[in-house]
């Protein structure tokens, strides 16, 4: 495991002090690694190794449980997280312009962080609010009846 | 074992209770298809393939998870358990490569170069390696499968051709899960995992990294259980001939099958039945053959003229020793003999030492690592010897590993004091460094190097102290027990404290856990034997042995784990300086009387010099002439530049080895000995069980059997009863006077070996030693004080150095370093060293760095890892490139003369 970047390194101790309260435990693993994600925002290479050795599993399990649920992230996230919907109301409501522009706004693909680690950006299939077609989700937060226009506007007060 | 019985397909079938449908069918011969299941692991129930009807039972159940049960009817093949098997395997085949596989001209299959299909050569079957022996095709045949229903896929991933021994080509992955499951519940390794969801699905690496770079240990248990191609030896021809023997590696003696082909060694694999390894192999038993074809090997015997070796004809070579061993007086002679080699070697060995020569110098290498066992064992049990059986460590309560890096050194022993674990034992690791055994212990003892006595003392302090003793069986079967008490008077636990480093209560928590979860079973190796004071290490282990009662019952014990594979042989059969073959002791006229009788000539009296003590005499010019088999003492000797000096200083050096060793270069003359897959005969493993060595290829160019050479010379020195043609004689002289192989003979042997004692034709041999009463009559117990080791560290040499060995090397290298891929798995010695000393030494991780001793000095690169802890360094001694006993300390054990290689003082300084 390569080092990281000297910010990063805080991080596990965040990673320690979670892990030290499972230490030993079965069946915790899932638990273990959002409680981390939620700390540090992802899950770091090293983390995995902390995590591994504490509660006495092999790293190839950890990491075939981080690589099963899509909720884990194996690469640093932005500040913000952007879901674009893409179920079927949405898209044929014209959500993929709308993320044409957020991809164009950010200079970043799907499934990409921006390189000041401001945004990351997702696709789902469906937010459960197809009345507000097409929907793109920013943190908590709904922007409903979205158009390419409107994106630059929205991005900018998460600047 | 309650007798089941059911009926499948229409036919009555008995099965034990605890079995398996599956198992049940599958041990009446019947076949049901099946992907996933393994003997070896546990029922998974993945593949779904295995799916039978049960009457009165819903569904369709998968026979491998479902338990057999008393009445239970059961159809294997009707059609709607085949109607979801095709849907099943549909559904694998779909991204599987399977143009042949469901080909419908298989039957009438042209070689496929003229294949009048137009397929690419990656969707056949017939140019795939596991062609024939596939277990996807025997289930496709057997449903009779011509058409996939699905949209058909193909993965195209790169082949990971990053391990030295085996290919990953996870386009041909099942996804049955078996290489995940061996390596997690068998190794504990866990180097892969499934990773991944639905399609994406894949057999991977913590961070999708080659093999090589994962914590992978090479074993390749996960290729030999592969069903598919997707794991595959890079060595992949298959041998015309399989071979039963017993593994030339460690004191194991695991069994294998060396595969044959054109007088080649093709093929290696695991033994299962009636063996110490079920199968398992570790990566030298595995991989590591490659040395008996090397380029390397001698062919012919060497005579040097002039400072260079010249080739010689066996006739001239033989003349010329026996001609020249017989100019010296019989004290001017020693033999070194092997335990690398056969029983019958070590006892032609001796033999010829003893009434051609004429002389009792004769030894070999378990001087250097388990004389302090026989001493000390000796002495408190009146038996050298591993007690119990390894296959008992899987009952124990406890197991208590005091000095042995037994994944790394005794890897098949140490999967099974993982199954213990599993199974719920305690596992304590007493060991300075933290090797991967710590992971599986309990407790962890991480002590000072040399202060065993000391931890050892303390905890049967605590067991006396607490009354957790057991009195009955210390007042009927041992003695001396006052007088041992009152030595336990000098090791108050703050003093154990000081000397280990080990808190007090957790030598307490140990002392109490080893006391009371019985059965305990101790273990050790050369972290016990290889100090100044080893033997008193090994006597300490004795006593708290008997102390609790654990000695003599199943799954308990004191067990040393002996290094080479025939040392236990080399020992029993006598290659020692003061005993005749079975210990039978050279200063006892009696059994000397017998000795003279069978071998027609008179011996000598006194006891010979051991391996340590002939090089110095040696140097001091009182032995003239050697006669060397198969040892390296240039890279195995302590003090290396003293044993060299020593070693020039010979009138006459015979050396008889397979490749020209560093010592061997220094010979005058060099017998080509052949190799254990080109000779019959026995090893002894470390559980004393005697098994089979057979012979798959013939001798490489004009080698010959060590036995055959040294046989050749002693009939050319005048020596009477050296007549054999074949060693199952030699095997019958050894039985007719070595009372505890009395009963031993090549024909009982076929099968699964026999433990010794063994003293009659009808004995079965024994597993447990000292069950009724110890062999010396009384368990004694002996008092002990604390020493510390010869050499402590100050300030011109402020670090501890111990010495080990690696999973990938064995001994000097004479024979691994000869295996291209495990010198890409580990090429060069380092010298392990704590992050704290590194810091401050200025040592970043890989830089050269010089070790310094008083006695010498080797470059080798630094390892900064926590395994060493702070002040002590760790280096292995495999490598002639960085020989770590060019700076161990000679200082030798009083009573059984083993130099101390686990502690001496250095310094480090960068390059």
């Amino acid at each position: 495991m390569k080092g990281r970047t000297k910010s990063q390194k805080p991080d596990l101790t965040k990673v320690d002090k979670i892990v030290s309260k499972y230490k030993g435990e079965e069946g915790v693993l899932i638990s273990v690694l959002q409680e981390v994600q939620a700390e540090v925002g992802w899950i770091p290479l090293q983390a995995i190794q902390r995590i591994a050795d504490a509660l006495e599993v092999s790293l190839g399990q950890v990491y075939g449980v981080l690589t099963f649920y899509a909720q884990f992230y194996l690469t640093p996230r932005g500040r913000n997280t952007i879901r674009v919907c893409r179920g079927t109301a949405c898209y044929v409501r014209g959500t993929k312009a709308n993320l044409r522009a957020v991809e164009r706004i950010l200079g970043i693909k799907e499934g990409e962080t921006t390189s000041d680690f401001k945004f990351s950006l997702e696709t789902v299939a469906c937010l459960g609010t197809c009345f507000l077609a097409p929907v793109m989700m920013i943190n908590r937060n709904y922007y409903g009846k979205l158009t390419p226009g409107k994106v630059g506007t929205i991005l900018k007060q998460y600047s | 074992m309650d007798a089941i019985r059911l009926t499948i397909d229409g036919q009555e079938v008995g099965a034990r209770q605890g079995m398996t449908v599956l198992e049940a069918a599958q041990s009446a011969g019947i076949y049901i298809p099946t992907l996933c299941a393994d003997p070896d692991l546990e029922p998974y129930g993945a593949c779904r393939l295995c799916v039978v009807e049960i009457e009165k039972m819903r569904g369709l159940p998968t026979s491998c998870t479902t338990p057999a049960t008393d009445g239970m009817v059961v159809y294997t093949n009707t059609p709607a358990v085949n109607e979801v098997r095709r849907t099943t395997i549909g559904l694998l085949l779909s991204d599987h490569p399977s143009e042949c596989l469901i080909c419908d001209r298989k039957e009438r299959c042209q070689p496929f170069d003229i294949c009048l299909r137009n397929v690419v050569v990656t969707e056949r079957c017939v140019t795939c390696p596991k062609n024939g022996h596939c277990e996807l095709q025997e289930v496709v045949d057997y449903l009779g499968i011509t058409e996939i229903p699905f949209r058909r896929t193909t993965k195209s991933l790169p082949v990971d051709d990053s391990n030295p021994f085996f290919y990953r080509d996870l386009n041909k992955c099942i996804l049955c899960g078996k290489c995940v499951r061996v390596c997690d519940e068998v190794l504990g390794v866990g180097a892969v995992a499934l990773t991944y969801r639905g399609y994406a699905s894949l057999v991977a690496t913590f961070g999708d990294k080659p093999i090589l770079d994962s914590n992978c240990v090479s074993c390749g248990e996960c290729v030999a259980h592969c069903p598919v191609a997707a794991l595959m030896p890079k060595k992949a021809e298959l041998p015309t001939e399989e071979v039963a023997t017993t593994c030339v590696y460690c004191g194991v003696g695991c069994g294998i099958y060396l595969g044959t082909r054109d007088g080649q060694i093709v093929s290696v694999r695991g033994r299962r039945d009636g063996t110490v390894n079920n199968g398992l192999l570790c990566v030298k038993g595995r991989y590591g053959f490659d040395f008996v074809h090397h380029r390397d090997r001698l062919k012919t015997p060497l005579i040097k003229k002039k400072g260079k070796f010249v080739k010689a004809s066996w006739g001239e070579a033989l003349d010329f020793v026996a001609s020249k061993l017989k100019g010296y007086k019989s004290d001017e002679v020693a033999v070194i003999s092997s335990a690398k080699c056969t029983n019958e070697d070590n006892y032609i060995a001796q033999k010829f030492a003893r009434a051609v020569l004429g002389t009792n110098n004769v030894d070999h290498c378990a001087r250097l690592c388990h004389a302090s066992t026989v001493a000390g064992l000796g002495a408190t049990f009146g038996a050298g010897a591993m007690t119990n059986s390894i296959n008992e460590l899987r009952d124990a309560g406890c197991i208590l590993a005091i000095g042995t890096n037994t994944t790394e050194a005794h890897p098949i022993i140490a999967l099974e004091m993982k199954r213990a674990v599993d199974k719920g034992a305690k596992l304590i690791v007493a060991n300075p460094r933290e090797i991967d055994l710590v992971r599986w212990s309990y407790l962890w003892l991480r002590h000072q190097p040399g202060s065993d006595v000391a931890l050892l003392m303390g905890m049967m302090k605590v067991i006396v102290d607490e009354g957790l003793i057991d009195q009955a069986f210390i007042d009927e079967r041992c003695e001396n027990f006052d007088a041992f008490k009152k030595s336990l008077k000098g090791f108050d636990l703050d003093f154990v404290e000081r000397t280990t480093g080990v808190p007090k209560d957790k030598i307490a928590e140990a002392a109490r856990i080893y006391a009371t979860e019985k059965p305990s079973a101790l273990l050790y190796a050369m972290g016990i034997t290889q100090h100044s004071h080893g033997t008193d290490n090994v006597i300490a282990t004795a006593n708290l042995a008997m102390l609790t009662g654990n000695i003599g019952k199943p799954a308990t014990g004191v067990n040393p784990l002996r290094g080479q594979n025939n040392v236990q042989g080399a020992c029993d059969l006598g290659a020692l300086p003061n005993v005749y073959p079975g210990y039978q002791a050279v200063a006892d006229a009696n059994i000397r009387k017998k000795f003279e009788a069978a071998w027609g000539c008179s011996l000598p009296s006194s006891s010979g010099l051991t391996i340590t003590e002939m090089i110095d005499a040696a140097g001091n010019k009182k032995i003239k002439a050697i006669y060397l088999i198969g040892e390296n003492p240039l890279l195995s000797e302590p003090d290396i530049t003293h044993a060299r000096e020593a070693l020039e200083k010979l009138e006459f050096l015979v050396v008889q080895d397979i490749f020209l060793s560093e010592t061997a270069k220094l010979a005058d003359v060099v017998l080509p000995g052949a190799s254990f897959a080109e000779k019959d005969g026995t090893y002894t493993n470390t559980e004393r069980r005697v098994q089979r060595v057979r012979k798959a290829i013939e001798p490489i160019g004009d080698c010959r059997p060590d036995w055959w050479i040294t046989c050749e010379i002693g009939k050319g020195m005048g020596g009477k009863g050296f007549d054999f043609d074949r060693p199952s004689k030699i095997m019958d002289e050894i039985a007719s006077l070595t009372p505890s192989y009395g009963g031993i003979s090549y024909r009982r042997l076929e099968g699964s070996g026999l433990q010794w004692p063994c003293p009659t034709k009808d004995h079965p041999g024994t597993p447990i030693l000292h069950t009724q009463q110890f062999t010396r009559g009384k368990g004694r117990f002996i008092p002990l004080e604390y020493k510390p080791p010869m050499e402590l560290p100050d300030k011109q040499y402020p670090l501890v150095l111990t010495t080990g060995r690696s999973l990938y090397h064995f001994h000097t290298g004479t024979l691994t370093r000869r295996v291209e891929g495990l010198n890409v798995l580990k090429g060069e010695g380092t010298v392990e060293i704590d992050p704290e000393d590194a810091s401050s030494l200025g040592i970043a991780d890989g830089e050269k760095v010089k070790v310094i001793s008083r006695r010498g000095e080797v470059v080798a690169r630094a390892k900064v890892t926590e395994v060493s802890p702070p002040g002590v360094v760790f280096m292995t001694f495999h490598f002639a490139e960085s020989p770590a006993n060019m700076l161990t300390n000679p200082a030798l054990d009083p009573v059984a003369k083993i130099p101390e290689y686990k502690v001496c003082a250095v310094r480090i300084e960068r390059v």
